[in-house]
């Protein structure tokens, strides 16, 4: 069990904008609601899976929208909490523990700021270890945890209970709602017990998004190489093979929206000439060097700032930018056959076989 | 030169913190050029530079078509929090957005400057237009009695999602002028994009410099009747476009950027170059920068102002602590980055100081003329700094340069010496004349632009009428703000596709620029 204060924010987001893999949102405004949260009602307490009793009710809770309005509509402050409590209305009992469904990005701060504001402990766990675009795409849905019921909640305080078998239903229906609710809506969802927490949850995520934004801080602070860091670091973890795929300029950048996805493909190339080409989908989803696979979802790839090691996401790439692309493998729990059906690269309609990136060169 | 009927020549003005420039252009000519100390009174240093210039060039006042000025005076004030004024901030978001209240992420002591009078009224849009809830009169009207009541005089006004539709922030001026008929009234769509807490900062600071930009812009008022001139005064913005002065009495902080933006302009006009790297040598930094078609490219990220987080369009810069006060240490080994600074005519060894300094190591090598040579006649290290010097530019372009292209730099700065040799990182160096008032050639070659930043549903607009819609707008914004309208040209366009909106939604923003309307041609 360890605390989390405000001295920690920082880090975490960090380390939640690396494991968002270009994706996920940036948590700056998160981490202003946190830091808030935390300030008025103190540190939030955070157990790891093994802590958890067996009977604790356990909601996973974060956002539902886009994040292009995220930055413009925040969220009311008792917003996030009025999901929880409707769930709570809704199940007759209220929720133990609180943990992320997505630890990368905005949503990695959400079960900080419910847990500070409801005055109850956080599971360090979630069920994307990393970003993903769609609600299905967790830990959860692939070892039959069932999103439903879950809320969903506006900043006037409505709440919505949706009870849909199918999680990748749910998500469809559910983000018709959202597009009501004005694209910003909070959710608490995947009720489910301690014991099952503990086979189904990615484990140690939010300590590892500020272990990570630690040492990247600790890097700049001692001017060592922050990606020969990181990739020690990591190596000691489940996140176990982590490399530098390429380092180069972002000389091409290629954007559409194509079903409400923001598609595109960016090219980096080095001064002897080589290129890498990424592929995303909101996150970036496949790296290829002269048409050789080097990473492929759901291993993690990131592309952070040559300098100053800061990860960029897919809106911030431009054409120019110096950057380092690093390549992470995805916890064991992440890579099992029935995982990646629904979040490998058949999940993005990918017609390619997964090949883990300690496997590629 | 031939004398024509008609006023030919532009003054262009620069007032930093420690001088002012004028320059007299004819066309993209420099006629003469003058720098004085800018010293406690801007008006006195205006009179005493561009009375030195319109000297020098023998003219009259009425061969001036139009004077462009550009200032760091209201970065420097918030920078240095002097001379602000308290704000009335108010947010028409309610109930969304109490997660985050204005000013949350503002410095302590700037906040204390501005005071904390936050309101967070009932207002706002959705993305799609809809109200989040609707303008609540009465509710207005109780804020604007409170705020008549704490005797502020300055009120930052931001609605949400106003850069797609500005009715809520003009309904909410026209509710609030009711009790406060003389306040500064700053609504944010005119000075910001999406992305609210940025706007809203942005919107605050411009309202806390509402009083000191009466004071500046009068202060500029009084050089012009001092020195005789009628004809219209321009002032620099961020993005290297003009705004009319009394566009810049109410928006100061569109000239937070110009410094910089200026500078690279002045070096793409005198060097005739659109595509090129920038070195902007000073005393204490070196800024370099990318020109992409005339303009500096511009930094994508958010920018922070005396820690303050906002969106404006800025230069993309990379600034190197090297310049010309840089401190030399280790015989030549190690550079900066602290500097003597402005006491650089006491402390350097040129002067008789015990300071060694770049400049002292490039007069040793022949490179530059200042102060006394002979004290510098046995200095060890020279080349070796000098070398370094050349090793950490050499660098930092690396780092700005866009592609493998060997681009050519432009040097410019009163340190520009300081770098000799033709060529760097395989770029050819272009030292252009009247390198050191670069900045006042900037901001006289300024012209005039519009913006326009929408999102569409590209499923009820095709993308054509889309594009065309926003490229009407933002060329109707420049002909407003006074560009000839035959022209006027689209310089910037970013498409940003929405994800998870309905509609496959897409924000364009779209930049147009014209030159100011009356010039001879």
């Amino acid at each position: 069990m360890i605390k989390i204060t405000l001295d920690d924010l920082d880090d975490i987001a960090l380390g939640a904008t690396f494991l968002g893999t270009g994706g996920g949102g940036d948590p700056y405004i998160a981490t202003l609601m946190t830091r808030r949260a935390i300030e008025s009602h103190g540190p939030v307490t955070m157990l790891s899976l093994d802590e958890v009793a067996d009977d604790a009710l356990v909601f996973a809770c974060g956002n539902m929208g886009a994040p292009t309005v995220a930055i413009e509509k925040i969220m009311a402050a008792d917003q996030p909490p009025a999901a929880v409590l409707a769930l709570e209305a809704y199940l007759g009992r209220p929720a133990d523990v609180l943990m992320a469904f997505e630890a990368g990005g905005s949503n990695s701060m959400m079960p900080i700021y419910n847990a500070a504001m409801l005055g109850k402990p956080m599971l360090d766990a979630d069920g994307m270890g990393r970003a993903f675009p769609e609600m299905q795409m967790v830990t959860f849905s692939v070892y039959g945890v069932s999103g439903s019921p879950f809320a969903l909640a506006s900043e006037h305080g409505e709440t919505v209970i949706l009870n849909i078998g199918d999680d990748k239903r749910a998500e469809y229906i559910g983000r018709g709602i959202v597009i009501r609710m004005g694209a910003r809506s909070a959710k608490a969802s995947y009720p489910m017990d301690g014991k099952t927490a503990r086979r189904v949850a990615i484990p140690g995520t939010t300590s590892l998004c500020q272990a990570i934004g630690a040492n990247f801080r600790a890097s700049r602070a001692r001017s060592r190489d922050p990606f020969a860091a990181l990739i020690e670091m990591l190596a000691g973890t489940h996140y176990g093979h982590a490399k530098v795929l390429f380092t180069g300029k972002v000389t091409d950048l290629i954007r559409e929206t194509r079903d409400g996805w923001a598609i595109g493909k960016v090219v980096i190339a080095d001064q002897a000439g080589g290129t890498l080409e990424i592929e995303f989908q909101n996150e970036f989803l496949a790296a290829r060097q002269g048409g050789r696979l080097r990473a492929i979802v759901p291993d993690l790839i990131c592309i952070l700032d040559s300098e100053m090691a800061e990860p960029i996401t897919t809106e911030r790439l431009r054409y120019g930018q110096r950057v380092t692309v690093m390549a992470v493998s995805a916890p064991p729990i992440m890579r099992t056959e029935a995982a990646l059906a629904v979040f490998g690269p058949a999940g993005f309609a990918m017609d390619e076989a997964f090949v883990p990136v300690e496997e590629l060169d | 030169m031939g004398q024509t009927a008609a006023p030919r020549l532009r003054l262009g003005i620069d007032v930093g913190g420690t001088n002012t420039d004028a320059v007299l252009m004819h066309g993209d000519e420099v006629v003469a050029w003058h720098k004085v100390t800018t010293g406690r009174h801007i008006t006195d240093a205006i009179v005493a530079a561009a009375g030195a210039v319109l000297q020098q060039g023998g003219v009259d006042q009425e061969q001036i078509y139009a004077v462009m000025l550009g200032t760091t005076q209201f970065t420097n004030a918030v920078i240095e929090r002097r001379r602000l004024n308290p704000v009335a901030v108010l947010r028409l978001a309610a109930p969304a957005t109490t997660a985050v209240p204005p000013l949350s992420d503002w410095p302590e002591d700037l906040r204390a400057v501005v005071g904390g009078h936050v309101y967070l009224a009932r207002g706002g849009l959705e993305f799609d237009g809809r109200p989040i809830s609707a303008l609540d009169e009465g509710e207005l009207s109780a804020v604007a009695r409170e705020i008549g009541g704490l005797g502020l005089n300055a009120v930052a006004i931001t609605s949400v999602f106003s850069p797609l539709d500005a009715e809520m922030e003009h309904r909410a001026e026209a509710i609030l002028r009711r009790e406060l008929p003389d306040a500064a009234i700053t609504l944010s769509h005119r000075i910001g994009r999406i992305g609210l807490l940025e706007r809203e900062n942005a919107a605050i600071l411009n309202a806390a410099l509402s009083g000191l930009a009466g004071a500046v812009l009068g202060a500029f008022t009084r050089a012009m009747d001092d020195l005789g001139l009628t004809a219209p005064l321009y002032i620099s913005q961020n993005d290297g476009t003009l705004m009319t002065a009394a566009h810049a009495a109410r928006y100061p902080v569109l000239t937070f950027a110009s410094g910089p933006t200026n500078s690279m302009r002045g070096a793409a006009v005198l060097s005739g170059l659109t595509d090129a790297l920038v070195v902007d040598i000073g005393g204490t930094t070196a800024d370099i920068g990318l020109l992409l078609d005339g303009f500096p490219r511009e930094a994508a990220m958010t920018v922070d102002v005396g820690g303050v987080r906002t969106n404006f369009r800025m230069p993309d810069l990379l600034a190197l602590g090297l310049g010309g006060g840089s401190l030399v240490r280790d015989s030549g080994d190690a550079i900066g980055p602290d500097s003597v600074g402005f006491e650089l005519e006491q402390r350097a060894l040129v002067f008789g100081g015990d300071s060694p300094t770049l400049s002292d190591m490039a007069v040793a090598a022949g490179l530059m003329d200042l102060g006394d040579r002979a004290r510098v006649a046995h200095l060890d290290g020279v080349d070796l700094a000098l070398a370094r010097a050349a090793e950490m530019i050499e660098d930092a372009l690396e780092r700005v340069r866009p592609s493998a292209a060997r681009l050519p730099v432009i040097l410019v700065g009163g340190g520009a010496p300081l770098l000799g040799g033709g060529s760097i990182g395989g770029g050819e160096i272009v030292r252009p004349a009247h390198g050191q008032v670069a900045n006042a050639i900037g901001a006289s070659i300024a012209m005039v632009g519009g913006e326009c930043d929408r999102i569409f549903s590209l499923d009820e607009v095709s993308r054509e009428d889309a594009v065309a819609a926003v490229k009407r707008e933002a060329s109707a914004q420049a002909a407003e703000a006074g560009a000839d309208a035959a022209s006027i040209r689209i310089v910037e366009m970013d498409e940003i596709p929405l994800s998870y909106l309905p509609g496959n939604a897409t924000r364009l923003r779209v930049k147009a620029v014209g030159d100011l309307a009356g010039s001879p041609t």
